[in-house]
């Protein structure tokens, strides 16, 4: 088995028993790099110098004895993430050229936690997008597939760890770019529960939505990312001071006696047969393990998608006007005056789908429209999250399909925005109501294609959520099967 | 037809705090340009505002010295527009809940007093500045000024005159620097204001249609651009004309309101709350604690003056203009146990001399104890009334106490009435037609001779020694 298909854990456990080094571990991932990006184009640039640099550094901490935790793990960015010093471009041309000064928050931390940062991964522009299509640096391929899409927004992020192209990555989640993608390419992805992860220094797509978490190869991997990642920030208004517990302490415990919630509006005419009869199967394993599962009712979901489709773009227009070519970032040439500058860089500068989405979202909050729009949008959000409060009093997790179907094939949707909507119809409600969830791998289709299972719960109930995914993880003992690249 | 002015004026003060409103950059002015500037300031990608609290403080000691409803949950929203110097593409404001709410100051002003409506106080950021370059085309972008907190005061359309606006903006910039949560230094904009005006038939109840003006940065300007936009909209009203909504800039030099030059843009702020901050909560227990360590306020302090130190509203007007003043005025009495006399000498000597200068009181050679000591020197007859006045200069001039001064000039009174006499009798002798005229009935030679005693006698002599033996020997 090669250094570059291991876990997080399985490496710690080599360089622990000094089996291997972190250059090594380095060496492997970036070989397999050279050997297989070119045709996955999982990476929007990589840090391959200061990646040996840092492996080089984890070495020397492990010789003197006192390894950070992640010392020598070869982890990928989405390109969502300020990394200083280092071209951030938010899949945008508009930022094509912007180097940030500082380092988000969770760069900082698995910096100091003694990551090794192999690059930047590939996105849909501005994180908007179900597919990776929308960036402005190439389509990413699905490595189980090339000819389909990995899901987006952290398509790269995704199709990194399925190709071994990293040993694990960070991406965001602002209505299921983590757990989509995820299922689509076969690993662990998850989204924390708001404010459980600082987002300084993540670039805003709707700041009342976005939060960061982890692609993993495993569930084990993901609880050891959560500790890396999780903790209050006192420089984010919206990160919570609450108590981080060791995610690791989680896995192993098993769900005996369990309530599992099974919400019926997630079982509806859309979702692909070969997906449900997956998910089904998946319910079959978490009864197998001693849980109940109950059929539960989550009346507002058929609203989510309309209520994130304002509440998203409306906060998008208004995060996206930094954007106007004053400071840094693209200008346009050869404007004769303020109003034009502004215009050509703007139309310039940004993709067709982040135009439509500060479109949707400046018309949503226009005077006139805003207590039609933007106002009633935000109290159906009150209500969804009203749903999950009153399901999480019985249940202690939901297990829903993560996706409505496995991979579709490149350019197959972008000509229909509504319908590459409707592929975060099962996610889009955990980030309206700001509750953790997370995509694990279940099966694969007919035709080979990876498909996941979502699992959700309540309020910072992270550790359940990985008691729950790590246990089902082992029930179901599904064959590693990796892509053929 | 006879018209009523209706004002509403906005104030917008910039508030003392040492850091912004949404980062740790310093707010101090006249930094070199983007150097109190971080990421935050920038907008770069990515970075977050986290509140000041100190702005919740000082924005709250505001609210309660205007009487105004604290909301216990207050929201941030974003103000969206472009423009240079908004690096973010919009400003951190307060719309649908703002901090505090229904308040209202009184006013007094020549024709009277009056109640003026606060509608609401809000916190919001300061936007950068853009300075144009006058021999190239382009302009810079100093984000010094970016955060730096604001918070703005919106009146009720209570008001009726030019004289009313005055008078409410000086009460406004009088509690805030009392409050020391603004400076009030209108020519650097740290206490700006804009007027809405209309005009309507006296007796009508509806608002006709207003006009906003901007660019008034002095009370002088303020009064006389609104005098000059009453006028404006009686002219045109008179003449059968209509009012156009519109902003206009007051331009000084000219003495005249006019129409932004420009296509006036209907704006959609697209005000909603920004997710990046949280309500703020102010509970019951916070406002109390601020309460309680509230300065008397201005109004409170003249009462408590005409009241307990017996002396003329005027005089109470001019002694509590500021705070450092009234501290001075009263450390003054409190150390000579006489306030009227006390008043007299600030506000006569001590202030002509400091204005002078264009000097604080706070750093007025003059200490409270020296001027205390030498209102007693008049009073135990050291000196003369007349002497003090010098003695006031010199101290003024040196900073040594007034009896240093009294020595080494030699200014202690005679009251000696052997030498008082003497003086007199020289005097006398010197002038006998003057006499001769004095005793012939011509009272007003008198005076005569009390300048020729005082002027024998380098002003030395007690005044009312002089009289009263001038009297005597004149009769002979």
């Amino acid at each position: 088995m090669e250094l570059y298909e291991r876990t997080i854990h399985e490496l710690q456990r080599l360089l622990r028993d000094g089996e291997t080094t972190a250059v090594e571990i380095c060496r492997s991932v970036f070989a397999r790099i050279e050997a297989v990006e070119p045709r996955v184009h999982a990476y929007i640039a990589l840090m391959r110098e200061p990646a040996m640099a840092a492996a080089a550094a984890a070495d020397e901490a492990i010789r003197r004895g006192d390894p950070p935790p992640l010392a020598g793990i070869p982890i990928a960015l989405k390109d969502i993430y300020c990394t200083k010093g280092f071209p951030t471009t938010c899949g945008s041309r508009i930022l094509q050229n912007f180097v940030p000064p500082y380092d988000a928050a969770v760069v900082e931390k698995l910096r100091a936690a003694g990551a090794v940062f192999t690059g930047k991964t590939n996105m849909d522009e501005f994180a908007m997008g179900s597919s990776t299509e929308n960036s402005a640096f190439g389509v990413t391929r699905n490595p189980w597939d090339l000819d389909r899409i990995p899901g987006g927004s952290s398509g790269g992020s995704a199709a990194a760890v399925a190709a071994d192209l990293c040993i694990a990555s960070l991406g965001s989640d602002t209505g299921g770019s983590i757990r989509q993608p995820a299922s689509l390419c076969g690993v662990v992805g998850m989204k924390p529960t708001y404010g459980r992860v600082s987002r300084f220094g993540l670039i805003a797509f709707a700041s009342s939505l976005d939060q960061i978490g982890p692609f993993t190869k495993d569930v084990e991997d993901c609880a050891i990312l959560m500790n890396a990642i999780a903790g209050y920030d006192p420089r984010e208004s919206t990160s919570v001071p609450e108590e981080v517990p060791d995610y690791r302490g989680f896995l192993g415990r098993g769900i005996e006696g369990w309530t599992v919630g099974i919400p019926r509006e997630y079982f509806v005419a859309g979702i692909d047969p070969e997906v449900l009869a997956c998910v089904r199967g998946a319910i079959r394993v978490v009864e197998s393990l001693g849980a109940r599962c109950v059929d539960v009712s989550l009346p507002h979901t058929e609203h989510c998608l309309s209520v994130y489709y304002i509440i998203a773009p409306a906060e998008a227009s208004s995060n996206l006007a930094r954007y106007d070519g004053v400071k840094y970032g693209y200008r346009a040439e050869g404007a004769a005056d303020l109003l034009e500058m502004y215009k050509k860089s703007r139309s310039e500068g940004f993709g067709p789908e982040v135009k439509r989405r500060i479109m949707l979202g400046t018309y949503a909050l226009s005077s006139g429209y805003y207590d039609a729009y933007y106002k009633k949008a935000s109290q159906v959000r009150a209500l969804v999250r009203n749903d999950f409060d009153e399901v999480f009093r019985s249940c202690d997790a939901l297990l829903t399909p993560t996706t409505p179907t496995p991979a579709f094939r490149i350019g197959e949707k972008t000509a229909d925005p509504l319908q590459m909507y409707l592929s975060d119809i099962c996610t889009i409600s955990a980030n309206m109501a700001g509750i953790p969830g997370i995509s694990v791998p279940c099966g694969y289709s007919s035709e080979g294609l990876p498909i996941g299972v979502q699992f959700l719960a309540g309020h910072f109930a992270e550790g359940k959520l990985l008691q729950i995914a790590a246990a089902f993880e082992k029930g179901a003992n599904i064959p590693r099967r990796k892509p053929k690249l | 037809m006879e018209f009523e002015p209706v004002i509403g004026l906005e104030v917008h003060a910039q508030l003392l705090t040492n850091t912004k409103i949404f980062c740790g950059c310093s707010t101090k002015f006249g930094a070199a340009p983007n150097s109190a500037a971080c990421p935050v300031c920038l907008g770069l990608p990515g970075v977050l505002p986290v509140l000041n609290r100190k702005v919740v403080e000082f924005a709250i000691r505001m609210a309660i010295a205007t009487n105004c409803r604290v909301n216990a949950e207050n929201v941030f929203a974003r103000k969206n527009y472009f423009y240079p110097d908004l690096p973010k593409g919009y400003q951190i404001s307060q719309y649908a809940l703002p901090l505090a709410e229904d308040g209202h100051i009184d006013v007094e002003f020549d024709g009277g007093k009056k109640r003026i409506g606060i509608v609401r106080i809000h916190m919001e950021e300061d936007a950068g500045k853009l300075l144009h370059d006058e021999h190239n085309p382009w302009s810079y972008v100093d984000l010094n000024r970016t955060g730096v907190p604001l918070i703005e005061i919106v009146s009720a359309p209570d008001i009726r005159s030019a004289e009313e606006a005055s008078a409410y903006l000086r009460r406004l910039h009088e509690i805030l620097v009392y409050l020391e949560i603004c400076d009030g230094n209108m020519e650097e904009g740290n206490f700006r204001c804009d007027a809405n005006v209309s005009l309507r038939p006296r007796g009508q109840e509806a608002f006709g249609t207003r006009a906003e003006l901007k660019n008034m940065n002095s009370f002088r300007n303020v009064q006389r651009a609104l005098e000059y936009e009453i006028k404006r909209q009686q002219y045109i009203l008179e003449s059968g004309g209509a009012i156009v909504q519109e902003t206009r800039l007051w331009d000084d030099g000219q003495g005249a309101t006019f129409a932004m030059r420009g296509k006036e843009e209907a704006h959609d702020y697209r005000y909603f709350p920004d997710p990046d901050l949280v309500p703020v909560a102010v509970d019951e227990a916070w406002v109390k604690e601020i309460r309680s360590a509230l300065p008397e306020l201005p109004l409170e302090k003249r009462e408590r003056f005409i009241r307990d130190y017996a002396i003329p509203p005027y005089d109470a007007g001019v002694l509590t203009a500021s705070r450092a003043l009234a501290d001075y005025y009263e450390e003054v009495v409190r150390l000579c146990g006489l306030p009227k006399i006390a008043a007299n000498w600030v506000m006569g000597d001590v202030l002509r001399l400091l204005n002078e200068e264009k000097r604080d009181i706070r750093d007025c050679p003059v200490k409270p104890e020296s001027l205390a000591a030498m209102i007693r020197f008049i009073e135990d007859g050291t000196i003369s009334g007349k002497i003090a006045k010098d003695v006031v200069e010199e101290m003024y001039r040196t900073g040594k106490p007034p009896k240093a001064v009294i020595e080494e000039k030699g200014l202690v009174q005679i009251t000696d009435e052997g030498a008082v006499a003497d003086a007199i009798r020289k005097v006398i002798e010197a002038n006998p037609a003057q006499l001769a005229q004095y005793r012939s009935g011509k009272d007003k030679v008198f005076g005569f001779f009390v300048g020729q005693v005082m002027k024998a006698t380098q002003g030395k002599a007690n005044p009312k020694l002089v009289n009263d033996l001038l009297k005597k020997m004149l009769a002979g």
